[in-house]
């Protein structure tokens, strides 16, 4: 009989749980707003990205996929031979397969990933989840403001803010 | 209604049956939805069903529906009678309980002279049940929940009725019409206006009795012989379609029933002081009603709260504290009412 106390206290619990309202969303109906950083959707700003493959080839699931081609651009200045550069023809995404690891994102020394809260991307067949460099392009939109900096913080060079 | 009305035999009959066939899916429809759907999901700080209809009301007869359209699976080495006969063993003793239950001065099904012990007998009627669906389904998992549920329902009888006959005792009655009246004429301390709801005096009594209905209709603590992490479902494994619909009603039926024999024998049944006669025929079922979910709430809380006892300990609770607090319970009642 020691364990009475015990179960009448676990009694009070449910019974104080039940009148109090429930923790759930109805998630269709009401929405939640992700945190700040979720991590959602990846987006791709193209004209940053020099198809260096980094992201591809860091991608613990192989889930990137990069075409790109070699292309003439007139000299930076009057004169000089014209430049090389690299045009993405090809950059998907195959959520099927990502983990959203983000590795990709950090691995960028472009700043061309960047990191979206939306999560409303489901698909009735698994080949949609295949997001072509346009979509990605799309997602830009999403993506928030970086977060500003802590007090003292050191700035760095050629950076906006 | 018979006295009043002048039906002849075979009317009042038919009413009746049909009465009782309306009552049990119906309460279990709401025991269902009102403590299984939504209290339990509150007690876990979710909302439950809130889908089919508002608040998820009629997220029940939508599940009903899906049983009936499943295929009715046979086990292959299955006893095929016995396999198919035992729900509706189930059913019947839910359904047969009904049979006692008052409603009003006159709104019984039959007002038996014993009802209590025809009330007790016939929930016990559901035990043979168990054992025929755990024994025909050819499974092992079947076989141990069904003598599993043998075992705890043989142990817990005896508390449940020693703890009913207290109130026997009491009322100096076995007829559950009898014990509404001796609760409605009573005087507790003299006290008389409000009757005597033997809750009171039989405090213990109800607490033994519910105790012993949770065994019964095997709930949580009392599941061992459902005890989904280890039998999956116990007899009920090898069940789908219309015949698992069928042991489903029979729970939540069951439940409804105990709680009305509850609310009948400590609650003082369709007896709400101050209303006699014509009109306690008319209030009494929504009195019993009332009761009856009262009664239910604690039933489904404790199911609720507890997680599930140990098979030893099961037994240890039943043989060491409830029968011998049963005992002395009817020791001390039986003293009080030759004393008294």
């Amino acid at each position: 009989m020691a364990e009475l106390p015990g179960l009448i206290k676990g009694l009070g619990v449910t019974l104080r749980t039940m009148l109090r309202p429930a923790v759930t969303v109805q998630y269709p109906h009401e929405k939640e707003t992700p945190p700040t950083r979720s991590r959602g959707v990846i987006a791709l700003k193209e004209e940053n990205c020099t198809v260096c493959m980094l992201c591809a080839r860091s991608c613990p699931d192989w889930c990137i996929y990069i075409e790109g081609h070699k292309d003439k651009a007139p000299p930076r200045r009057e004169g000089g031979k014209p430049r090389t550069i690299q045009l993405l023809d090809r950059f998907d995404i195959d959520y099927g397969l990502c983990m959203y690891c983000g590795i990709c994102v950090e691995v960028c020394p472009f700043d061309a990933l960047f990191w979206s809260p939306e999560y409303e991307y489901s698909e009735v067949s698994i080949a949609e989840l295949l997001h072509d460099k346009e979509r990605l392009g799309d997602w830009m939109k999403t993506v928030p403001e970086p977060l500003a900096l802590e007090a003292g913080a050191e700035v760095k060079k050629g950076a906006k803010n | 209604m018979t006295a009043a009305l002048h039906l002849a035999y075979w009317q009042t009959t038919t009413i009746k049956v049909l009465v009782v066939m309306g009552v049990i899916p119906l309460g279990a429809l709401v025991l269902a939805y009102v403590f299984l759907l939504k209290m339990m999901s509150h007690m876990q700080s979710r909302l439950g069903p809130m889908e089919a209809g508002p608040h998820g009301v009629l997220q029940l007869l939508a599940d009903a529906g899906k049983f009936l359209q499943k295929e009715d699976v046979f086990p292959e080495r299955a006893d095929r009678a016995v396999f198919a006969l035992a729900p509706v063993v189930v059913l019947m003793s839910a359904f047969l309980l009904y049979v006692v239950i008052p409603a009003g001065p006159r709104l019984t099904v039959s007002n038996l002279d014993t009802g209590v012990f025809f009330a007790l007998a016939v929930s016990s009627l559901s035990v043979l049940g168990v054992l025929m669906a755990g024994w025909s389904s050819a499974n092992k998992y079947s076989l141990i929940g069904a003598l599993r549920a043998a075992g705890q329902l043989i142990a817990y009888e005896l508390p449940l009725v020693l703890g009913v006959v207290g109130v026997v005792i009491q009322a100096g009655t076995m007829s559950l019409q009898g014990i509404v009246q001796a609760q409605a004429h009573g005087a507790l301390l003299g006290f008389k206006t409000l009757g005597e709801p033997y809750i009171l005096p039989q405090a213990l009594g109800f607490v033994l009795f519910i105790v012993g209905a949770q065994a019964e209709l095997t709930q949580t603590p009392f599941d061992m012989p459902l005890a989904e992490t280890e039998l999956v479902a116990g007899y009920m494994v090898e069940y789908t379609g219309f015949r698992f619909l069928f042991f489903f009603m029979a729970e939540f039926g069951t439940a409804f029933a105990f709680a009305a024999i509850g609310a009948t024998l400590f609650l003082g049944g369709w007896y709400v002081p101050g209303v006699h006669g014509t009109a306690a025929d008319v209030l009494g079922p929504f009195v019993l009603g009332a009761k009856i979910m009262l009664v239910s709430f604690f039933i489904f809380w404790f199911r609720f709260t507890y997680p599930r006892f140990r098979e030893d300990q099961l037994q240890a609770v039943a043989w060491k504290y409830l029968i011998p607090l049963a005992l002395v319970n009817i020791l001390v009642t039986g003293l009080l009412k030759v004393v008294v």
